[in-house]
């Protein structure tokens, strides 16, 4: 059982046309949380406004944000623990351009994918906006999403690491 | 408005030399890098770097809504776009406009109407500025009626063309037809438009430019003019302030003429007009004009002590002009030397690589322009100038005494470049008396490929 981006709108709405906070839904081992916005969780998706204000640029030549400096984006999450199947190599995903990057197709929408997803090669992982063109990005290859490294709404430059994906074992 | 964040869309030289003037300024720098630049040494000069795409400048340098969004997102309140990419196209003015950037350089309408050549050459004599005789032809006939008039050989050029790219020289009227259909197809398939027009071919000319800078609202002063006639097929190589032996009288001429046609745009920011000597006429004739920092400023910068780029983004930032003309002063003789990978002996041909042990000159005087150190690679994407020596002395012969002096104390290993071919131009009699036409390389190349002559001097 595998859940489609389709399957996944439909549950947004359900929740969106009922009274709760939250939906959870259990299949096959596969549990998926939805949480309206605003809602007192931890985790929801950072919302879209935050994309108007990034952080000032401060005057010392040694800028945190400098390409050599990799480590500027969000704190590593921990790595997912390995499923049962082996878990081969790692692959990041990159910027194909330099934009704006979203990981949901609109603001307050469910982000196109979370830590642990299963992706194919043409999943789409995110969006990068360059002048209002929305360029898709695709998961490239087959796997688990490991590692979210790219924020919502933020600047991402040409060849930056959005996310990690641990390759399926078998191709 | 207080411009204290500029994004810098270019690379090279060009970059850290903007750099420098920002830091001067207290302003802050983001370079806009491709991927071939990222380790680059204004890459390391600047506040910030963003890579903005992949090596090949059409998916970097040359893409106008990504440096755009770049400057957005790193919130510089202006675009300095150098010379060369996209420092003369309408499209990155008009979008960093529209989106409130301050885009430094002239207006998109501006650049537009001098990057068409016809357009500029109407411009040209609407402020009486006199043009090679010449003028547009839709057809063979009437390019066969022009020419009959204005006489062999003569030029067919492309109206988006420059830089001598479209150009095609005719000798004689039975070869005008021919020339012309060529010159047309040539010029859709390379520019995306077909227009051609034809101008009188001067057999021996000087190219001889002046240096504008312009507040956008009509005030416009010049800062002098400069020497590019050692040139090969139109690649400057080495350029001077003053320029040697030109007669007075026809020196003020050419600065007036270039302030009438900068004053009649209300040209905005730093530009050259750039003219064509008649040696055999006595007279000068506009060429066009380049909206935008030159490769070879740093010469009026030397004998001015006007920092060309400080004042590019002065009127950016609505300033206007902070120096009146009376206020110009001009001190002493400059000369510039461009060192370039490439290899005289191979027709010129680029020759990127690794720069090994790299020395550059130093001591009274001298100024190098450069984003080459030791280890540096230079890329084959791009042009392959590697550093700008400048020279400034009393007078021409002790700035040519000085430029000698640091063409041979510059050393550049494991490259091949066009050092020794300066310092054989620099040994030429004719060079060292002044005054050279354009055609003087070319000639220079045919009798001593590459000796050099005797010592300076």
């Amino acid at each position: 059982m595998t859940l489609t981006a389709k399957d996944v709108a439909e549950i947004t709405r359900l929740l969106e046309d009922s009274a709760f906070d939250e939906l959870t839904v259990e299949l096959d081992g596969l549990k998926l949380s939805v949480r309206r916005a605003g809602a007192a969780v931890a985790s929801g998706p950072p919302e879209r406004e935050a994309r108007s204000a990034p952080a000032p640029q401060p005057r010392s030549p040694a800028t945190p944000r400098s390409h050599r400096e990799p480590a500027s984006g969000p704190p590593p999450r921990p790595e997912v623990a390995s499923s049962s199947e082996a878990v081969a190599a790692t692959q990041e995903v990159t910027a194909p351009l330099l934009g704006t990057f979203y990981r949901a197709p609109k603001p307050g929408a469910p982000p196109f994918v979370e830590v642990g997803a299963a992706v194919e090669e043409d999943t789409i992982i995110g969006i990068i906006e360059v002048m209002k063109l929305m360029n898709t990005v695709r998961a490239g290859v087959r796997g688990t999403v490991a590692d979210i490294l790219a924020e919502d709404g933020a600047l991402v430059e040409y060849g930056q690491t959005l996310l990690r994906i641990s390759k399926a074992a078998s191709a | 408005m207080t411009i204290r964040r500029i994004l810098i869309a270019n690379r090279g030289e060009i970059a850290a030399r903007i750099i420098r003037t920002c830091r001067y300024l207290g302003i802050e720098t983001v370079l806009a890098a491709s991927e071939a630049d990222r380790d680059s040494v204004p890459a390391r000069l600047a506040d910030r770097t963003v890579c903005i795409g992949p090596s090949r400048p059409s998916e970097s340098y040359l893409k106008v809504g990504t440096i755009v969004q770049a400057a957005l997102a790193v919130r510089a309140e202006a675009i300095h776009p150098g010379y060369g990419f996209l420092s003369e196209r309408a499209a990155l003015a008009k979008a960093s406009e529209e989106h409130g950037v301050v885009f430094i350089g002239p207006t998109a309408e501006q650049i537009e109407s001098v990057g068409d050549k016809l357009r500029a050459r109407a411009a040209a004599q609407a402020a009486e500025v006199p043009v090679v005789p010449g003028g547009a032809v839709g057809s063979v006939e009437e390019a066969v009626s022009l020419a009959r008039r204005i006489g062999f050989p003569l030029l067919v050029k492309a109206v988006g063309g420059g830089g001598g790219r479209g150009m095609k020289r005719v000798e004689r009227a039975e070869d005008l037809p021919h020339a012309m259909q060529l010159a047309e197809s040539e010029a859709g398939a390379a520019f995306g438009d077909a227009r051609v027009y034809i101008e009188r071919f001067v057999t021996r000319g000087r190219h001889v430019e002046v240096q504008v800078l312009g507040d956008g609202l009509g005030r416009v002063i010049h800062l002098g003019e400069r020497d590019c006639s050692v040139q090969r097929r139109y690649q400057k190589l080495i350029e001077e302030t003053p320029a040697p032996r030109l007669p007075e009288p026809l020196r003020e001429r050419l600065h007036e003429a270039a302030v009438r046609f900068a004053a009649g745009m209300a040209y905005r920011g730093a530009g050259t007009v750039e003219f064509l000597v008649d040696l055999e006429r006595d007279a000068f004739y506009f060429l066009e004009m380049n909206a935008r920092i030159q490769v070879e400023h740093p010469v009026t910068e030397a004998v001015t002590g006007i920092d060309l780029v400080a004042e590019q983004i002065a009127v950016a930032a609505g300033e206007g002009l902070r120096i009146g003309q009376s206020e110009v002063t001009w001190r002493g003789h400059a000369i510039e030397c461009r060192v370039n990978a490439e290899d005289p002996a191979r027709d010129f041909q680029p020759s990127p690589g690794l720069a090994r042990a790299v020395r550059w000159p130093a001591g009274e005087g001298i100024r190098v322009d450069t984003h080459i150190e030791a280890g540096a690679r230079i890329p084959p994407f791009y042009d392959s100038l590697m550093a700008k020596i400048i020279a400034h002395g009393a007078n021409r012969e002790e700035a040519l005494e000085r430029m000698w002096q640091a063409i041979a104390s510059t050393r550049i290993g494991g490259m091949t470049t066009n050092l020794a071919f300066h310092s054989t131009v620099l040994a030429n009699r004719e060079f060292q008396a002044g005054g050279v036409d354009t055609g003087f390389l070319a000639r220079l190349l045919e009798q001593a490929p590459m000796s050099v002559e005797a010592r300076f001097g």
